[in-house]
């Protein structure tokens, strides 16, 4: 009869156990991102050690081939990749759901040349296509991140399109038109305002994505230019290194634990704005 | 402006849908029209076009539709009316009531935001504070209780009466002319049905509003409407005062229809229903639309459209008008 009820933290349905991980790797990297010089012994860019030496309590994840401190250039690396998924998510989403939107809006002349744009710049492998305009535009995050724009926008539209489409058709829009308003007003603030769920989680979910193309690229020389601490571009030297398997690991385990992050959120995002499919 | 144009009149209105260029009409030639103050019913089945042609008359026909006629408003030509001008007259002059009160309401805007978005449509030096106060008159006017707290909160913490009560005050925001109410109360429980009905006729004779009250539910009319239009496949094939088309209804489907209502003070095994289903789009049988389903069909029915008789301002467009009525009655 004393036993009193033990005070509980109740954890709410939507925050599911791989929701909170996603939300933990992700906060890891954005700490990282904002706070790597202040969480590592090292600058990523010395030769602070003697080379390719094994992971110890000095260097945690060992030194690379010039004797750099791979955990160091690890953690430093999400200060490139994070803030070229922001911006190549950023505007793949506001070129791709602006054209999209219109497509579906609009329909007719300016939907067929939309779409059309969109199914040309789909058949291609993305793979293929970013390393084609990434080659074109010579090395460089900033010129991989246009390129990863070029094959990311269509996506987006495609998307935005159906979500158009489908809400357009809805009843309180014809009420909306039969009270007056003008074709701006209605999509803007009847059409447009339930369109942005899917995009969202898929936005999410792409950040993960691009971070990883964005790692392939630099693999193969298109992306960051040595000696940027690129995760891509250090996996590139463990390959060459590959006795030596801990130059490798670090910005494998950060790519790895990156994607997995958004991957989960883009999940839990999406049983919590739409519970049925479940 | 002349004392004889009607506030709303719509003559021969036809709609029609073309696939692979065939088309076929789903409203052939409708002509009607509605007074200032005065309340026209329309009752037809589903499908009979009444939607349809009432949407059309405004422009907002499915793209793709053909439309053909005359609709007046005050004397206006509607029909090839640039956009731009029957935008500016939908909402401020004539409004609409639809079916769907949920749906009908934007989903994320607040009741608030939606009135005041109406108003301000039309009245663009109106501020944002202004169209609130005016939109928290409005929810009182159409009786919504605590209107100040209502005015923030979403379409879905509504029950299904009060987001219609909130579609009425939408409709009624810029005191118009003309109100057409598509079947306002097909979604709502009787007893709900019958407050909003309560409110609508309320404001009705308080605004002088001339109402176009679509519905598939003669009952309601019986109590609300002073003129009734029955339609038939795309057609009306019946118009009178309603009292008289109740004593009197000359056309088979009329009488069908109104024998289709239950009788309370009757006990029968079975209710009373026409046999068969009405045409579909483009599949009209010869003659008369009604032919098949009509028991008092005869070799001219199925020969030839009927055309339309005036008795007393009583149209009917029945071969056999009127005959057999005392049996019936």
């Amino acid at each position: 009869m004393t036993a009193q009820l033990a005070p509980r933290i109740v954890r709410p349905r939507w925050l599911t156990l791989p929701l909170m991980i996603g939300f933990g790797l992700i906060l890891f990297w954005l700490l990282a991102t904002v706070a790597a010089p202040w969480m590592t012994s090292y600058a990523p860019l010395d030769m602070v050690g003697r080379r390719l030496q094994p992971p110890s309590w000095d260097h945690l994840l060992g030194t690379d081939a010039l004797g750099r401190d791979v955990l160091s250039r690890t953690l430093h690396g999400a200060r490139h990749s994070i803030p070229i998924a922001v911006t190549v998510v950023f505007f793949a989403v506001s070129i791709g759901a602006l054209l999209g939107a219109l497509a579906g809006f609009i329909g007719g002349i300016v939907d067929t040349i939309i779409m059309r744009l969109v199914d040309v710049t789909l058949s291609f492998p993305p793979m293929l296509l970013a390393m084609a305009v990434a080659a074109s535009l010579g090395p460089g995050l900033e010129n991989a991140a246009i390129a990863m724009i070029i094959v990311w926008w269509p996506i987006y539209a495609r998307l935005m399109r159906a979500q158009v489409l489908e809400v357009r058709e809805r009843e309180h829009v014809e009420a909306a038109v039969a009270s007056g308003a003008t074709q701006t007003r209605v999509l803007t603030h009847h059409v447009l305002p339930l369109c942005w769920t899917p995009v969202l989680i898929s936005a999410t979910m792409d950040l993960g994505q691009v971070i990883l193309l964005a790692a392939s690229l630099s693999f193969i020389g298109l992306g960051a230019t040595p000696p940027t601490p690129e995760w891509g571009s250090m996996i590139s030297d463990g390959a060459s290194q590959f006795y030596s398997w801990w130059v490798a690991l670090g910005p494998g385990l950060a790519i790895l634990t990156i994607v997995l992050g958004f991957n989960f959120i883009g999940d839990g995002l999406h049983d919590y704005f739409d519970p049925r499919s479940k | 402006m002349n004392a004889h144009t009607p506030l709303f009149e719509v003559r021969d209105l036809r709609v029609a849908f073309g696939r692979n260029g065939v088309f076929s009409e789903a409203v052939r030639g409708v002509s009607l029209h509605v007074d200032h103050g005065e309340v026209l019913g329309i009752v037809g089945e589903s499908g009979s076009g009444k939607s349809v042609g009432m949407l059309a008359a405004l422009g907002l026909q499915p793209e793709g539709a053909k439309v053909t006629g005359s609709v007046r408003f005050k004397g206006q030509e509607l029909i090839g009316l640039p956009r731009r001008s029957l935008r500016e007259l939908r909402g401020s002059r004539i409004a609409m009531i639809f079916q769907d009160p949920l749906s009908s309401l934007n989903p994320v805007m607040t009741v608030g935001d939606q009135i005041a978005e109406a108003v301000r449509l039309h009245n663009p030096d109106f501020s944002r504070k202004a169209a609130l106060d005016r939109a928290r008159d409005l929810l009182a006017l159409v009786t919504i209780p605590q209107p100040d707290r209502r005015l923030r909160q979403y379409p879905h913490e509504f029950s299904g009466g009060m987001r219609q009560r909130v579609m009425i005050a939408m409709a009624v925001a810029n005191d118009p002319d003309l109100l057409i109410a598509d079947e306002p109360t097909t979604a709502l429980d009787v007893t709900v049905q019958a407050q909003i009905m309560d409110v609508l006729a309320d404001l009705q004779s308080r605004l002088k509003l001339g109402l176009i009250l679509i519905t598939h539910d003669l009952g309601v009319l019986a109590g609300h409407a002073d003129r009734v239009a029955v339609v038939y496949a795309g057609q009306v094939v019946e118009q009178a005062v309603v009292d008289d088309l109740f004593a009197r209804p000359g056309h088979p489907y009329t009488r069908g229809l109104i024998a289709s209502i239950p009788d309370m003070t009757r006990e029968s095994e079975r209710l009373f229903s026409i046999d068969g289903t009405p045409p579909a789009l483009g599949r009209l049988p010869p003659g008369c639309a009604f032919n098949p389903r009509c028991h008092m069909a005869q070799d001219i029915c199925r020969r030839e459209a009927p055309p339309a008789s005036l008795e007393s301002g009583h149209i009917v467009s029945c071969h056999f008008a009127f005959t057999g009525l005392e049996s019936v009655a």
